[in-house]
Order: structure tokens, then sequence, then C-alpha cells
């Protein structure tokens, strides 16, 4: 999918005026709220017209303040998943899945109505009436409402910001398995970096009403370590786990992880902030932190007045972060071994 | 009770006809105005605003003399239009029709706007963007979703229809088995001597037909609510 926008739109005190081109399949707009990015969507999707400039998805003009096009909203084929799930309240599950289905063109449906509903699991819910659903089940029928009507870029406003944590994460699963198994590229709008790390590549900033950078979302999670007070996030996707003395114990970087938090489920997502790693030189003769583990600094980048460092512990990767004087007398640099101690009540279970 | 005669009956059917058909009639440009009213941005909105809602505020009488000068013989629509067309409408049931459609359009209007304005906008936009184009999006999102705001509407448009007097007496006269409404066969018989009991009589008829109606109308809320 390419992306090249330039439009400004005005409104009150307000300005949006941003211009970028954009590739890849997997775009994040990323922002604090009031900074545009819910416009930009409206924009881009045709429910609000911009003062003027041009929009084009993969070479088609779809909107050009001076030769006067603009697609309407329904022949754009941008769909979009909002914070809420906006089901149509007078339809069963099954209507309003196939709403888009149905008016689509058959040339373009590229996604099966049966394996659609196997992969975000609401096959029971068909027949129900779209209030007796639970608020992850409507976002699941919403995002296959919008899937179903293969739209050639998928804009998700703030889909998870109404949801709860539990229901957070596996909305995200869901979102990553639909928009795997049907390959559709999508802008995935959030104010959350974390959101961010997990669902988006490339990202666009956003802020007051302009495109501060283009980045990705590993460099944007660096680049905000030193001014953000949890830090760096470090996400472990971990599994199989072993319990030990009211622990679980996961495998990881050709090591044990022990961790407080774990789940008896096969797969879990875990967060661990690089305020909470502790970097030792010589290995001590005893410590109370559960994980201690031999690594070595791949490198190292600045950010505020933080140091980051890159941990390599076998090939599991950790960032953790350090005043600049630790750094010097710990002696940090590219190729030193270092101790990483981690207390296993540091990781905190996402979903 | 005193018995009807055929006059009588003649009148409750004539006021039934007249109810439904112009209800029927203008739920279409009610439809349409309360959409553009909602939706639409435009010029001259305000004033479209203030000709719908104008027979909400003038004497019925006034209503149905400007409608006699316009549909007349002499009157600009009756003789650049109707004329050429063959077609006579004032003094007929007709007549009774349009005046009723005028006088009840306000109350329609404002009903089904009511309901449109209550439909989310969100999912109007969801509508858009799943394909549907602006009249898809009304027929399968917007008129489903303000169901209760147009039964409320024809309903009150009926009700009001029922009891149209000013504006038909004057573009449909009074005439016994052909423009004569229930209303105006009661006016007749209050002001002549000894029609007290037939007056009354047609009275009760009248609160008759009000109370199936509003009951009809409550009934069919439910409907809807249970539905929805």
């Amino acid at each position: 999918m390419e992306l090249h926008v330039s439009l400004q739109k005005s409104f009150g005190a307000f300005s949006l005026d941003v211009t970028f081109t954009v590739q890849g399949e997997r775009v994040g707009v990323f922002g604090p709220s009031g900074s545009g990015k819910s416009t930009l969507a409206s924009l881009l999707a045709g429910l609000q017209q911009p003062d003027n400039g041009v929009i084009r998805l993969d070479g088609e003009l779809i909107y050009d303040s001076q030769g006067a096009i603009n697609v309407p909203p329904e022949q754009r084929r941008i769909g979009i998943v909002f914070q809420r799930p906006y089901l149509f309240p007078h339809m069963s599950v099954k209507g309003n899945l196939l709403y888009g289905y149905k008016r689509s063109a058959p040339a373009n449906r590229r996604i099966d109505f049966d394996s659609l509903v196997a992969v975000l699991q609401i096959g029971h819910l068909l027949s129900r009436g779209v209030h007796n659903l639970s608020g992850g089940e409507k976002q699941r029928v919403a995002i296959g409402r919008t899937v179903l009507s293969s739209p050639r870029l998928l804009l998700m406003d703030e889909p998870l910001s109404a949801l709860d944590d539990t229901l957070k994460f596996q909305i995200i699963d869901y979102l990553k398995a639909a928009s795997e198994a049907f390959r559709i590229p999508y802008l995935f709008i959030s104010h959350s970096l974390l959101e961010m790390r997990i669902m988006a590549d490339r990202v666009l900033a956003v802020s007051a009403g302009r495109i501060e950078a283009q980045t990705t979302a590993e460099d944007l999670a660096r680049s905000r370590m030193g001014l953000s007070p949890v830090g760096y996030i470090n996400l472990l996707r971990l599994a199989h786990p072993r319990r030990v003395g009211g622990m679980s114990a996961y495998a990881w970087g050709g090591t044990e992880l022990l961790i407080s938090a774990g789940s008896d489920r096969p797969e879990a997502l875990f967060e661990l902030s690089s305020k909470d790693i502790i970097l030792i030189k010589q290995h001590p003769d005893a410590i109370s932190a559960r994980n201690l583990l031999d690594c070595a600094v791949s490198g190292t980048f600045r950010s505020g007045n933080k140091v980051g460092v890159d941990l390599a512990c076998g090939d599991g990767r950790l960032v953790a972060e350090v005043v600049q004087e630790a750094a010097r007398e710990l002696g940090i640099e590219k190729g030193s071994r270092l101790f990483a101690a981690i207390k296993a009540s540091a990781f905190r279970r996402l979903g | 009770m005193p018995a009807f005669t055929s006059a009588e009956y003649l009148a409750i059917l004539l006021s039934l006809k007249v109810a439904i058909v112009s209800t029927l009639v203008s739920l279409p440009f009610g439809l349409g105005v309360a959409y553009l009213m909602t939706y639409r941005q435009f010029r001259g909105k305000v004033a479209l605003d203030v000709a719908v809602n104008l027979p909400l505020t003038l004497p019925p009488v006034v209503i149905g003399y400007i409608l006699l000068l316009l549909l007349g013989q002499k009157g600009f629509i009756g003789r650049h239009l109707l004329q050429p067309l063959g077609i006579r409408l004032i003094f007929t049931w007709k007549a009774a029709v349009i005046a009723t459609a005028v006088v009840g359009f306000p109350l329609m209007v404002r009903s089904i706007r009511l309901g449109m304005e209550s439909v989310d906008e969100r999912l109007i936009q969801a509508a858009r963007t799943l394909g549907a184009g602006w009249f898809d999006t009304i027929v399968t999102v917007i008129i489903p979703l303000s169901l209760r705001g147009i039964a409320a509407g024809s309903a009150l448009m009926f009700a009001r229809g029922l009891g149209e007097f000013g504006a038909t007496i004057v573009v449909a006269g009074n005439i016994p088995g052909v423009t004569q409404t229930i209303p105006l066969a009661i006016y007749e018989y209050a002001s002549s001597p000894g029609g007290d009991r037939m007056a009354l009589a047609l009275c009760l008829v009248s609160v008759l037909i009000s109370v199936v109606v509003l009951l009809f109308h409550e009934y069919f809320n439910r409907r809807i609510a249970k539905a929805g």
C-alpha cells in the first residue's frame, strides 16, 4: 500500500496541515488526543471534506481540490473500525457482517465469509441481535463487518481505547489474525505507544495537527524512553511455562525467566520496563532478584538524560536504561559484559 | 344514540379517507424534507424551514384561502397547471386532502426530524464507508432507525387530518356526501336547530377513532422498541 496525502483543514482555532507519503502494510498514526488523528481518518475516508489538498491511494487519485476530484466514501473502499463498534441496532450479527459484503463488487471480494467468522470466532453469534453481545464480541463483529467489505485500506481509529486491558489484548490478537489472514493494509490510529509497538511497523507521529516524524514504532519508543515515566517497554512473548515454587518459568534467550505474574495459558505477552532492569558489573554472591542474566551490550543510545542499553542475553534482546553517570562508572560500551538483575515481580502480563 | 343516515356514514368514511390519503401522500415528502433539514447544508435552508412550519402558526382558514387563490380557476397553479391537464380540485375531496396535507405537514416533518436527529451519525458514516450510497443509507439505516419518529409523525398527521376544519371548509366546501367530513358535519348539526344529538353522536365517533389511532400508535411503538 502506498498512501500519499497532502491536506489542509481548519476549524476554529485548530488546523490540520499534513503532507506525507507512507508505504507498508502496517502503518501507525501516533499522537496525543486532540492532535488531529481522527480528523485525518475522516478526511481519508471521505467523511469530512478538506479545505484543500490531495489524497492518492496506490496511485489512484481519490481527492484533489485542484482537479475537483472527490470520490464519495462508498466508492473509496477505505474501511473504518471506530473506537466503539457502532453496529446497526436493527440488524442481526449476520446482517451487520454482510452489510458491506453485499455492497462490494464481486470482483473485489477477497474475503470468504466462513473463514472470517472462524478467525474472529463469532460463528455462535450470527443469528443473535447485536444488543445481546458483550463489548468484546461487538468489537469483533465490527472488525468483521469492515473486513468483509474488502477494503483496500483499513483505518482503525483507536479501536481498542474503549476496552479494558484484558479485552484489549484479546482484540489485538483478533485484529492481527484478521489482517494477517486476509492481508489488508491498515492505518492504525492510537495514542498508545504500546499498541503502536504491537500493531505497526512504520509510524507517523502526529502532534498539534502536524506530522512530527515518520519513523518506526521501535525508534519512537527509544526516542521517548528518557521522557516517559515508564521508560522503554520491553515486550516479551513467552510460551510454555513451568511452575517453579509459586512462580512461572518461561524459556527465553537460552535461559529461563522467573515471573510472578505467570499464566496457565500456553502463550502470554509480558511487558518489562527498562527502569526495572538493574545492571551489575560483577556477578553478586546472592541477590533477591530472581533473574540474573549474563548479557553483552550490543549498543547504546541517548534519550533525554538517560542512556539506553541494548542487551543481548543469549538470543534474547532487552533494553535497559541508566543515568549517564552510571553508564560511565559501569564502563558501558558496545561489547562489554554485564549482569542484568530483574525481579520476578517486574514483569507485567498483558491481557 | 340516533341512527346515522347515509350522509353521516359518508362523512365518517370521507374523514378516514382524507386523513389516510393525506398522510400517505405527505409521507415521502415529509421524509425528504426531514432528511434535507437534518443532514444537508444548503442555501435557503432557513427559508424552507419557515415555509414548512408556517402552517403551524397560520390560522387554517388563511391556509385554505391561500390554497383557494393558488388552486382556483384564476389561481397560478390552477390556471397554468391544473386547467391544461383537465384537473379540477376545488370543492372536491382531493382539495380536502391537499388542505389537510398542508396543515398537518409541519407536524409530520417535526416528528420525523426528531427521529432522524436521534440516529447516531457514526452509524451513517459506517454505512457509507461500507459501500452504501446516500440513498441506500437512507433506506437501510436512517429510515429503519427513525421509525418511531416516522410513526409518531404519521399518527399526528392522521389525527390532525381527522380534525381538519378551517382550511377544508374554505377550499373544499361543506357538501354532504362529497366533501363533508366529520368536523364539518358536526358544525352543520351544531348550528342547526335540533341537531345536538347528531352532533354529539358524531363527536363520540371522533373520540372513538382518535382512541383507536392512539392505541395503534402505542402498540406500534412497543413493537419497534422490542425489535430494536
